[in-house]
């Protein structure tokens, strides 16, 4: 158990090294020029070139990238060239809107998902097994930023349910929360589908029928929860596209979390912010698949640590 | 005699495989629909009813609003007074063109790294899968937009972009199929007869690993053009004034309460390729390999 728990922090150490030193390649090499970008486009040469020099870019690739490890190592992302302010502190202040996006988006497909997924695994081969499905196809194939666009179209523009948009409490984080989701919701209701008709195929739940338990029993106190064990790993997994789909998210309902941070980014090419939240939402994934690593053992007996 | 008997067995197989696939509903209408939306990307100079990039006069409103679907409009108009038909059939040629090129390349990509990474023993597979493990701790979507951002987007930076981040599942994939061919009695048979690395790879392995390229090239179109409707919707893709999916969406989200169609028209054609490429490649999956491998 500690030896697990040591080689797979040590792994995820590694994996994160790794990251850190692919992110800083990428930078390296890009044409664009720190320093110009930084002293603005009307600056002399020299002022260029003394910025250069502060900002240690005249030094070569790998004493950079150990200064850059160095910092990063303390919490230092850089500063933003545009704000002209740490970009730790502009990810510190976008860190709570995006949980809340994230934490609304997980319950909302649980609360869909898992309900669908035993609806269609009791419903085998008839209709209501078809439609749920078939929706969590369409729901993988929907584009993202279309649907937050429908969504506030039709349910906040036609019917007034929502606000279309900004930040606030429960009504506003709805339909955001719900577009971050929908997609994942159809993956867990074919999660536990799949999962359920399994379960309810073992000998174990047949002797609990012959001994006289109901079905609805057998269902509650014997098959959901062994049906539900891989829900640590799938919500480990999600905290990265959601990563990526909190930008698509936010941009379009004005949330103020890190994925809006990046979308006003790319505008004015902020290169620090950008990969700052590149470099954070590696640690958010390593740490999330570490956790689940983790977890199901607790969960589920028969998953050892390895 | 024996070439007699053993020269039907291919086909036959090939065979069972094309009978699963048109017994699938499903894959046909995936199929069909992929058809369709190439073959409008093709023709689009004859199909299209107007001048994609042309801004008519009488385009838009008095007030100067894009006009809605119908009579000389069919999807109606934009914001600047173009056809969004017309826009939308040109838009098929940059997602495709991104999509099959990307795709294509991440396919190759995804095929040779996993197959190398399981053939050489050693640090160099090694290191190979251990880089794949490292990619696969950054958000796809995330990577994609703060590379295409930094590199000043086009078509082809997007297309260059997707490739280079969408190999990975794929070399997993393949990495894991090649790890366990490399084991069987046949890949043995053959080095004890002599055959040389190169020799086993081509002929031996590389045969195999076809169903999986097969599905991956059409489930992969569809994300890939999904990624890239995001990307141009960000505005970090395909530049207007071509004419892109996700782009038409960008330009015209400010007229969605007044001009819905400007962007249920482009989410439909977006919507519509994705789930034709995902018909298509699981009922490929489904028909190569009857077990389900899901």
């Amino acid at each position: 158990m500690l030896g697990f728990l040591g080689s797979r922090l040590l792994q995820s150490l590694l994996v994160l090294l790794a990251a850190s030193f692919i992110t800083f390649t990428l930078v390296f090499l890009l044409p664009a020029d720190p320093a110009r970008m930084v002293a603005g486009p009307s600056a002399s040469v020299q002022t260029v070139t003394s910025i250069r020099h502060e900002m240690g870019l005249d030094r070569p690739f790998l004493g950079q990238y150990g200064a850059y490890l160095g910092r990063l190592v303390q919490g230092d992302l850089g500063r933003s060239y545009k704000q002209n302010t740490p970009v730790s502190t502009l990810l510190a202040s976008r860190i709570g809107p995006t949980l809340q996006l994230m934490l609304g988006a997980i319950a909302l497909e649980l609360l869909i998902g898992l309900p669908l997924g035993i609806w269609a695994a009791l419903s085998r081969g008839r209709w209501p097994d078809t439609v749920v499905m078939g929706l969590a196809f369409l729901g993988a194939a929907a584009p993202q930023f279309w649907l937050a666009l429908s969504l506030v179209y039709l349910l906040a523009y036609r019917f007034n349910l929502f606000p279309l948009g900004g930040y606030g409490g429960l009504s506003h984080l709805f339909l955001p929360a719900l577009t971050l989701g929908i997609g994942g919701a159809g993956w867990y209701a074919r999660m536990m589908r799949s999962q359920l008709l399994e379960v309810l195929s073992q000998d174990y739940i047949r002797t609990a029928r012959a001994k006289g338990q109901t079905a609805r029993g057998v269902l509650i106190g014997h098959a959901l929860r062994n049906a539900t064990l891989p829900i640590a790993t799938m919500i480990g997994l999600d905290i990265g596209t959601f990563m990526g789909g909190v930008v698509v998210v936010e941009s379009v309902f004005g949330w103020p979390g890190l994925g809006r941070l990046v979308w006003d980014a790319i505008r004015v090419i902020d290169i620090p912010i950008i990969v700052g939240v590149v470099i954070f939402s590696a640690f958010v994934i390593t740490l999330s698949n570490l956790l689940a690593d983790f977890v199901q053992p607790l969960i589920d007996p028969r998953v050892r640590y390895r | 005699m024996t070439v007699t008997l053993n020269a039907p067995a291919r086909p036959k197989s090939r065979n069972r495989t094309l009978t699963r696939f048109r017994r699938n509903p499903a894959a046909i209408v995936g199929l069909v629909v992929c058809l369709l939306i190439v073959l409008a990307a093709l023709a689009a100079p004859w199909l299209a009813p107007h001048d994609p990039d042309f801004q008519f006069p009488e385009g838009l409103t008095l007030e100067g609003a894009p006009q809605p679907p119908g009579g000389l409009y069919p999807l109606g108009t934009d914001l600047l007074g173009r056809d969004l038909l017309s826009r939308l059939i040109w838009g098929a040629r940059a997602s495709l063109t991104v999509g099959f090129v990307a795709n294509g390349a991440a396919v190759l990509l995804g095929v040779l790294i996993g197959a190398l990474g399981a053939l050489t023993r050693g640090w160099v597979g090694t290191a190979i899968m251990r880089f794949t493990d490292v990619m696969l701790a950054f958000p796809v979507l995330l990577l994609a937009i703060a590379l295409t951002a930094i590199l000043k987007p086009s078509l082809w930076i997007v297309a260059l972009v997707i490739a280079l981040i969408n190999w990975v599942p794929i070399a997993r994939v393949v990495y894991s199929e090649v790890a366990s061919l490399r084991e069987r009695e046949f890949v043995e048979a053959a080095g004890a007869v002599g055959a040389g690395a190169g020799r086993i790879l081509t002929r031996h392995i590389l045969p195999h690993l076809i169903p999986t390229a097969l599905v991956w090239g059409s489930l992969g179109v569809g994300t890939t053009v999904l990624l890239e409707a995001t990307l141009s919707f960000l505005g970090v893709g395909v530049q207007p004034p071509t004419p892109s999916w996700g782009g038409v969406i960008n330009e015209s989200q400010s007229y969605l309460t007044t001009a819905p169609w400007l962007v249920l028209a482009p989410g439909a054609a977006i919507l519509l390729t994705s789930l034709g490429f995902n018909l298509l490649g699981e009922g490929l999956r489904d028909a190569l390999d009857p077990k389900g491998g899901r």
